[in-house]
This record gives structure tokens, sequence and C-alpha cells, in this order.
């Protein structure tokens, strides 16, 4: 039964467990660097929309980004190989950021193609993980949502930019979504964490987006108009 | 117009309900928008996870409670007689049970197919507070230091399976009803749960054992052990009043091993680093007592020789500023 083992064999079994630990958080911490690498690059390729030119071929630059999320599969496997199982939350701190990045950069892409929400089961799709924690590595729902929240600060930078491109209804549309993310965040219970004040922020975007509405409306540059006009 | 929007949590939707006329649709909440749809799923969602957490830490609370109150039981223990240190042992001992059975039992229920390192915040302060009071006993009982595996073995529970292919969430209730937790998850087992409570499912045939259990990290353990040495110094102190020079050497001596283990981690944690701290005034303390007693023990009638060590009457100032800084949890 109970070995009664010696103060020092304790203190001993203590410290060969600092010791892996810290191995295994070295290991993981260099994997997530890879990971940021890429999710980096993929978000600079993402930029060019905001470019006026780029506006306007969306879909070539959502493909070009696409194409990177090989090397995220691939290095999000390694990581997961890495993690001893049923410790996701252990090291979850780890990758937390990461994974928020790559809700956003999935969702950004999603709605530039389909001007739709991702669901997580896309997300969980195209990074080849999983959608619930019983089937293994996943995306943390308050996660999910901070990555969602990145993108719909995004998308408020890109309505400006889409009126600077001379693309007049893209803002109206984008003021639609953003008014429905923001409704649909409206309907959680949060609690005073980091989530909480991200959603603090969205009233901003919100905000915005529906100035730039405003200044399009009152000098009769709504997409509307045009058309009465051309009708005219 | 747009601008003109306060700070207040609501304030988007005003801004919203004067917003252009064209764009009405907007400020209206499609219930049957997929967006609103799977917003009311991640409420629920996060509902369901802050519950437990809840849950959790008020379960903790009551474990910090319960154990602080071990503890102070077995301070009383210094200067008594063997019957009385008996008597206080055998009383502590059925308020530790009481812990494991009544609220780590609820805890173990609570985290039962979810990942134990989700909610570690929410019970990690009962948890060190438990580790110290079981290891304070442990020490009262043959001076030797509790380990991680039997604190872990205690917090094992087992419970039995329902035998029919009813799922696993339906279970808890029958052991525990008033858990709330169970009205909502309604997840599918862990697999590998499933798979133990088949096995001996088909083993006895009559009901099956399934065990769950509160993890007990490394972490939780040695930080709870850094707060025992807050302990075995109040001990020590107080053991002067008795005399008692062998049982202070003896304390100091655990003191010091505790400490020349905590040393040797090195700075790996910013709760360990704290703990050292506390634990090398502590050991200082106990030092300086032994040190007085081994050269003035023969001169300072006993009574007084007490005050002496507790900085009362000598040296005030050096052993009150320690005083204020004794590991008093919080």
């Amino acid at each position: 039964m109970s070995q009664i083992s010696t103060t020092s064999d304790i203190f001993t079994d203590f410290r060969q467990f600092l010791n892996a630990d810290q191995e295994l958080r070295e290991d993981i911490r260099v994997k997530v660097r890879d990971l940021e690498q890429t999710a980096r690059d993929i978000l600079t390729i993402l930029q060019a929309v905001h470019q006026p030119e780029g506006i306007k071929e969306c879909s070539a630059i959502c493909e070009k980004a696409k194409s990177k999320f090989d090397i995220i599969r691939t290095q999000l496997t390694a990581l997961i190989a890495v993690i001893p199982q049923g410790q996701y939350y252990r090291f979850h701190d780890h990758w937390r950021f990461l994974l928020q990045r790559l809700v956003f950069l999935v969702a950004f892409i999603e709605y530039l193609e389909t001007e739709t929400l991702v669901t997580r089961e896309s997300i969980s799709e195209v990074l080849a993980i999983h959608v619930v924690r019983d089937d293994g590595f996943h995306i943390d729902l308050e996660d999910f949502l901070m990555g969602l929240l990145q993108m719909s600060s995004e998308l408020s930078r890109l309505a400006i930019n889409a009126v600077t491109a001379e693309d007049f209804s893209r803002p109206m549309r984008i003021a639609k979504f953003v008014g429905e993310l923001d409704s649909g965040f409206r309907l959680l219970n949060l609690k005073n964490d980091s989530l909480r004040k991200r959603f603090d922020a969205l009233k901003y975007d919100v905000k915005k987006i529906e100035e730039v509405v405003y200044d399009l409306t009152i000098r009769g540059l709504k997409p509307k108009t045009e058309v009465k006009e051309t009708k005219e | 117009m747009p601008g003109n929007r306060n700070r207040s949590g609501k304030a988007p939707k005003d801004g919203q309900t004067h917003g252009e006329d064209s764009n009405t649709d907007i400020n209206l909440v499609d219930e049957s928008s997929p967006i609103i749809q799977a917003f009311k799923q991640y409420q629920n969602e996060l509902d369901t996870k802050h519950d437990k957490h809840e849950r959790l830490v008020k379960l903790s609370r009551d474990v910090t409670l319960e154990s602080k109150r071990v503890i102070f039981l077995l301070q009383r223990i210094a200067g008594g007689t063997d019957e009385n240190k008996n008597n206080v042992l055998k009383e502590a001992d059925t308020k530790l049970q009481a812990i494991q059975d009544d609220h780590f039992r609820k805890i173990a229920l609570e985290l039962d197919g979810e990942d134990p390192y989700q909610f570690l915040k929410a019970y990690t302060a009962g948890m060190q507070e438990y580790i110290e009071a079981v290891t304070f006993f442990q020490y009262h009982k043959d001076q030797s230091l509790t380990n991680h595996l039997t604190i872990q073995r205690q917090l094992q529970f087992t419970q039995n399976c329902p035998t029919d292919e009813t799922s696993n969430s339906t279970l808890p209730n029958v052991e525990n009803p008033k858990l709330p937790k169970l009205d909502i998850q309604d997840q599918p087992v862990k697999p590998l749960d499933s798979a133990s409570c088949e096995s001996s499912y088909h083993d006895s045939q009559i009901s099956a054992i399934k065990t769950i259990e509160v993890l007990v990290t490394p972490l939780d353990y040695i930080l709870g052990v850094a707060d025992l040495t807050g302990e075995i110094m109040r001990l020590a102190i107080n053991s002067v009043k008795t005399g008692n020079a062998n049982f202070l050497f003896q304390l100091c001596d655990f003191m010091r091993e505790i400490h020349n283990a905590f040393i040797s981690f090195g700075n790996i944690h910013r709760e360990i680093r704290r703990k050292l701290n506390v634990l090398q005034q502590s050991l200082k303390k106990v030092e300086t007592a032994c040190y007085t007693l081994q050269i003035r023990g023969s001169e300072i009638p006993k009574h007084m020789l007490a005050d002496v060590l507790s900085g009362k009457t000598m040296d005030g100032p050096v052993y009150r500023d320690f005083d204020q800084d004794e590991p008093q949890d919080q």
C-alpha cells in the first residue's frame, strides 16, 4: 500500500517533475512560435485587401492566404503531438493567443469570400482540429469569440478603406454584419474577464462603421441612390 | 448622432435605434439569423461553464474554512498531555475525513469528465489549505511528511455506474441530487471512463464501479508543504512553553530539510519564490529560538523563556517584525 517515502525522496520527485515540465513547456513554446510566424505571414497577405486595388480581387487574395493553411495544419499536428492526453488546459496559455489569431484569420477569409459568420465547425475543419474538448485538441469557446472580436475590428477598418477604394456598397453590408455580431455578443452573459473587456471595444467598431454609413448616406453615395440615379 | 454615444453597456443599442432609416433591419434582432442562433448556443455553453466554475469556487472556500479549523485544532496540541494529543488527533482525523467525503467528493463530481486543469484556478486555494492541514496532521502523528500520492489517493472516490444503458449524465443525480450541474450537463462521457465502466460492468454484472478523483497537482502539493512550514514554526514557538527542547530542535531540523529542498528548486515558479521568502523568515525565527534555548535555557525560568522566544521581552523589535510577516494565510 502506501509506501512511506522520506522527505528527501518527495522533493527529489518534485524536482524531476519540475524539470520534465520545463522541457515540455519549452518544446511547446518552440512549436507555438513557428505557428505564430505562419499566422503572421497569412495576416500580411490578407492586408492587401485594404489596398484600393486589392479590395476588388478579394478572392485571389483569399486563395493565396488559404494556401498557407497547409503549413498551419502541419505545424498544429506537430504541436498536438507533444501535448499529453487530457492536459489541454494545463498548457492553454501557451497557445491561447495563437488560436485567437487563427480564428480571426479563418473568420476574416470566410467573411471576405461568403460574407457570413464562420462557425466553429468550419474553423475546426480548416485547421484540422476538433470542435469539442472530448475529442481532443479543440478551440476554447472564449478564444473563438475573441477571434471574432478581432475580426470585427478588422472589418471596421475595411469599411473605411472600401470607401477610399470607391466601393460604396461594402460598408453597408459590413454595418449589417457587425451589427448582427454585436447583437449576438449581447446575448452572452460575460464575466468580468478579458473577453468582456475585448467585447466592450466592439461598440467602437460598430460606431466607426455606422459613421461611415452615415457619411455615405448624407452625401448621397449610398448604392440605392446610385441605382435610382441611373434609372432616372 | 452616432457621436453622442455614452459609455454605458447599452450604448451601442441606442446608437443603432436612431441609426439610418434604410438600415432599420440591423436594429431588430432577427431570431432566425444564423448568427443569433449560433450565439444562443455559445451563451448556453458559457453559462454552463461559468456556473460550474462558481460552484467549484464555493466548494473550495468551504474546504479552506474547514481545513483552517483543523489546523487551529492541531495547534492546540502543543503543551498538552499525551491523552489530550490523542483526542485532538482523533478529532482532526474525523474532520479531515469529513472534508474528503463531503466537499472533495462534490468537487470530484463536478470535475467528472472535465479537464481538471481548466478549473484548477477555482479550487487551488482550497486544495493548498487542505494539503497544509493533512500534512500537519501527519506530522503530528509520526513526524513524517505525507507524500503527494497518498493525498491523491485519499481524493479518489468510487462510484456506481448505472447498470442499464442510460448515459452517465443521470448517474450523479442518483448519487447527489443536490448538484445542479447535472441538469445542464449532458455531454457524453469521456471514452476512457466509459470504457473502464464497461469493463467492470462485465466483471460484476450487477453494478459497475467508476473512479472519480480530484486532481492534486504537484505544484499545489509543494505550495501546501510550503504553507506547512508556517504552522511548524508556530508549533515550535508554542512548544517552547513546555520546555521540550528536543521537540523544538526536531521541528527546526524538519523545517531546514524543507527549506533546503526549496532552495534546490531554483527560481522556477513565482509562487514558489514567494513562499520561499516567507519560509526563510520562519526558519530564521525557529533557528534563533533554538539558539536562545541552547544558550540561555539554563538561566531563565521556563515560563519566561517562552516570552523571550516569542519576542515579547527581549530583542523585541526584531522578532516583532517577523511576527508581522508570519505567513498568515490570506
